[in-house]
Order: C-alpha cells, then structure tokens, then sequence
C-alpha cells in the first residue's frame, strides 16, 4: 500500500476521559486507503523532550466525513502535547503503516479483544465485520467503569462484553475471565492491549486451538523498517537466510504490528 | 539551478546529498517519500560476510534532539544481499554504496570481495566504527594500528572507491584519519554515533539491552562539525560529513568545514522526504547567493 506524510487537519478533540483523547482529522483531499490495525506515524510539535514521532493506531475511519480518528491515550510529554491540539491545527502524519489485522480469514464467530488504550484498532476492525455481514463479538477489559472507552460506537457494530478489574462494570476481572469465553465458541480471536492481557489471551486461544492474533506496540523509531529497532524474535520458517536458526528478529512496523501468535515465541 | 555535482575519487554524486547506513534500509522503504533517482548516494545497511541477529529488544532510546541505538548490525549476510537485495536495486539510477561490517580483516576483506562484483555498487564504506557488536566494529576504528589492518586487508581485495567510517569515541580522530589514508582509504565518512547510556530510574535499570548505544541526531552535530573540520584538515582525500543534520542549513556547515559530501540519517526518521528537501535547500541557498557550483564552498571555512 501506498504511505503518504500529510498534512491533516483537526476537526475535533474529545477529551473521553482524564488519561484519553478522541483526536478526530480530515484532509482536503480524500484520506488514502487504511486498513484495521494499520497506524500513523504522527509528528509532536512543540515539546522540546519529544524528538521522534509517535506510532497512534487507527482507532476509525469514516470515508462519509473523510475522517479519521486516532484514540491517544496520555502517558508521556509527546502526548500530552497531542492532546492540547485543538480545532483547525494542523498534525503531520505518515501514513498508513504496518500490516492490519487479517481480514480474509472465513470465520463466521470472531471475538474481539481489547485493554485499555488497546481498545482502539477494534472499533474499525468491527466496522468491516459488521460491512461484511459477519456478526462480532467485542470483549473489552478495563480497570474501572470510567476506563471504558466508546462503548456507544462499539455497540454500532457488534455484542459488546465487559470486564473491569474492580468489577465496576460487567463482569468482574480480567478478559480472559469473562464467562463469555466458557459459554460460546469462537472461530478467530483478535487482540490488542496491554502485553501481559495478550499473553494471557493468546494462552487461552492456544488451548482452545482458536486462531488468535495480537497487535504489538514495540518501540520505534522510523516506523518504515528501516532503522530495525522494535524488533520481536519470531520463529524463522521460511526464512532461508536464517534457516538453522530458531527464532530471527523482525520489525513490528513493517511486519507487524499484528502477528498470528503461532509466529511468536510467546509459548516458549 | 547550481552546479551541484561531487566527485569522490571514482564516484560521480549528482548532489552532495547521501544517506547514512541503518537509517534508511535499502532505500526502497522510502520510495513512496522521495524519487531515489534524487538523492546523490544510498549507503544501504551495514552488511557482513555472515547473517546476524543484532542485539536483543530494546534497542532504542529517545533522548533530547537525539536518539540512542544499539541494534547490532542486523543484517541476512552478504550473499544474501548479492541474490536477493541488489537486484531489487541495480537499475534505480543513483549511486548504491555498501556499508560493510566484520569482526576480523579477513570477514571485512571477503564481504568487500563479494561487493566488488556488483556493477552498480560504485562504492563501499567501511564500517570501522560501530559501537554496538562486540566483536570488531568499533574495537578496529579507536586505535590506529587496529584501523590500518582493516583498511590494508580490504584494499588488497577491494578496487573501487573504498569509504572508511570513522568513530568519534576516539582521544584524535585526525591520527586516525591519517591512519586510514596512509592504509589506501579514498575517502572518510564522519562521524558514526557517540557512545552512550540510558536509565529507566522506576525499574532502576539500562534501558538498552546491551546497556550502551550510539547517540545520533541534532544533539551530536556541533560535535561531529567539529571532527569534521578537524580531519579536513589533516587529510588530503575527501570527507564525507554526517551527524545530527536535518536541514539544508545544516548541510551547507558541513560543506564550508571541507566535507565533499554529506549523509543524512536520524532525519529520515522524523521526515521520511528530508534528503529531497535538503538537496532543493542547498539549491536554493547557492542561487540565492550567486554561487553557481557547490564545489565553491566546500571548506570555505578557513
């Protein structure tokens, strides 16, 4: 797919909650194709202790408003600063970067799992489910009741499930204790959120023999594979370069961010 | 429109404009960003005889206006690159140059062998000066006896335009500059990144998986213009200028310091178009003030 640095335009911030903003953006022309669980390399201005860009996951895209949505949660001075954005400013983004999750896969009962922040590549995710006529299944963890983020546009594409840890709202615990998953049979489960929530997803996808894929936030750099810093070892079949050995080193930017989890060493 | 064309023994650059090793792949990552056919020379990855895995996950830090790195010369080997890479390359009208690595004279002589096969690499450079590997790299460019052995033992078998690296984490980087020109070098790049550290004080750890890095980025510049004119001074072949530039401005200060050429490389991180900007900005700068040939001002600083 083709990669663009643009110059978009902030149609709005939505402050959701005191860690998390809604940045919606809108370009004059028409915004390039985008998949779900692709992102932007998004460019901070005006905070001196934030030299690199920041990779935002596409949180939704709507071709109708020629929109796009990133979902940025508040945890440093980069995005702090992406925060304080405000109507009309401009935000340079490269984009769209990474491979999505996949959506060719023929399943009929896909469960959607997301954490936190991690929440975010799920909304678009659904959005093509629901286009296609597949019925979707949302299963989103936070801490507490105010942690959950857009559950009224989850509920436009799909069944939405909750846990929260204090038990606030839904089911109380962590995703994977969710009675849903004892109940129900799911065919492919997707995955994005907090490495130790996926770990513990990808198990349960792993005994279950459910396909499973996860998103990774490595950190990066360039986001364009070049500079070979957020590398994760996967396993090197069909590698021949790297044919004797049993795991090699691959950038989440390019290859990822999401991965089937029978390429990682996460089991090992 | 300047005369903006270089020349570096053998190798004709259409522009002063080239890209630093480990910043911008193959190239081919970039191609949706800017024309390669542009930019004056793509120096592609450090390559070694044989494949590496690099460093273990993190191998990066931001810092102030900079970044710390250690990957560790990732990389599927020579052979590798020969097969599969070079001919995803050779007919992209720029000049293709090879940064080779190694952790002995020989490993370094042989990889050079094997490049110099390749028609469309004009040159290779020499990388005597990674901070990262344990083995070679960097062991080779901080004395001067250590960077004459590579330098000798590639030269016997390399015959095109021979680039040496030099590291900064060096008391004299002129002696050592003098080194590798008296060992047959045609040309030296400088600087490769400064060795360095970074802390996660909650986890009260390194935050790098080896521990140390290489500092890139603007924080480095006023420290590698400096070696810069240094080594102009103290050698007669050409120098190739790289650290910390992101701008035409930039570009033009290693110029005047007496670099032939320069290289961009943590830039390409934050602005994946930067290097067509900073050829249009030297353009501009030289029509602006009347100078018709960048040769003009290369080491106009006395």
């Amino acid at each position: 797919m083709k990669k663009y640095e643009l110059n978009l335009t902030v149609r709005s911030v939505e402050r959701l909650h005191e860690r998390y903003v809604l940045i919606k953006l809108t370009d004059d022309q028409p915004l390039p194709q985008m998949l779900p669980g692709q992102f932007v390399e998004v460019r901070v201005d005006g905070s001196p202790t934030t030299f690199l860009r920041r990779p935002i996951s596409i949180n939704f895209v709507d071709k109708e408003q020629n929109e796009l949505w990133l979902l940025v949660a508040t945890v440093g001075d980069g995005t702090r600063q992406l925060a304080k954005l405000q109507t009309g400013d401009e935000l340079n983004g490269v984009l769209p970067l990474g491979n999505g999750f996949s959506l060719t896969a023929p399943c009929h009962s896909p469960l959607l799992v997301g954490g936190g922040v991690g929440v975010a590549p799920l909304l678009y995710l659904g959005k093509w489910y629901k286009d296609n006529g597949i019925d979707v299944t949302f299963l989103l963890g936070a801490r507490t009741k105010g942690d959950l983020l857009l559950m009224d546009e989850f509920r436009k594409y799909g069944r939405v499930m909750v846990t929260t840890e204090d038990g606030s709202d839904g089911e109380k615990g962590f995703v994977t204790n969710h009675s849903v998953l004892q109940q129900e049979r799911f065919d492919l489960i997707q995955c994005c959120g907090p490495t130790p929530m996926m770990k513990a997803v990808a198990r349960y996808a792993h005994e279950k023999c459910i396909a499973c894929e996860v998103s990774l936030e490595n950190l990066m750099a360039c986001g364009l594979g070049a500079c070979l810093c957020c590398v994760e070892k996967v396993k090197s079949i069909g590698d021949e370069a790297v044919a004797e050995a049993p795991a090699t080193n691959v950038c989440v930017c390019k290859e990822g961010p999401v991965f089937n989890i029978n390429r990682l060493l996460w089991q090992n | 429109m300047a005369k903006l064309d270089v020349q570096i023994k053998d190798l004709r650059l259409k522009n002063p404009v080239m890209t630093a090793s480990g910043t911008f792949g193959y190239g081919l990552e970039f191609q949706d960003f800017v024309p390669l056919e542009e930019i004056g020379g793509i120096i592609v990855k450090g390559t070694t005889l044989y494949p590496r895995e690099g460093n273990d996950y993190p191998r990066m830090a931001e810092t102030p206006m900079g970044m710390l790195n250690c990957v560790g010369l990732q990389n599927k080997g020579v052979d590798y690159f020969c097969q599969h890479i070079y001919p995803q390359l050779k007919d992209i009208d720029t000049n293709w140059i090879v940064n080779v690595s190694g952790s002995s004279p020989e490993d370094y002589a042989e990889c050079a062998a094997r490049i110099d096969a390749l028609e469309q690499v004009p040159a290779i450079e020499l990388n005597i000066s990674c901070p990262n590997v344990k083995d070679g790299g960097m062991a080779f460019g901080t004395t001067c006896a250590g960077a004459e052995s590579v330098v000798k033992a590639v030269r016997q078998r390399y015959h095109k335009t021979l680039i040496v690296k030099l590291s900064p984490n060096v008391t004299n980087i002129a002696d050592i500059a003098r080194a590798v020109e008296a060992a047959g070098a045609d040309c030296v790049s400088l600087i490769n990144t400064l060795m360095g550290m970074a802390v996660d004080i909650e986890k009260r750890k390194k935050v790098l998986s080896i521990g140390t890095g290489g500092l890139s980025g603007p924080c480095v510049k006023p420290v590698a213009l400096r070696m810069v004119y240094q080594v102009a001074h103290a050698v007669r072949i050409p120098v190739i200028g790289l650290g910390g530039i992101t701008t035409a401005k930039d570009a033009l200060e290693f110029l005047m310091c007496g670099a032939t050429a320069i290289e961009i490389g943590t830039a390409n991180f934050l602005d994946p178009a930067v290097t067509l900007k900073v050829r249009n900005g030297i353009n501009d700068w030289l029509d602006s003030h009347g100078v018709a040939d960048v040769n003009d001002i290369i080491g106009a600083i006395e």
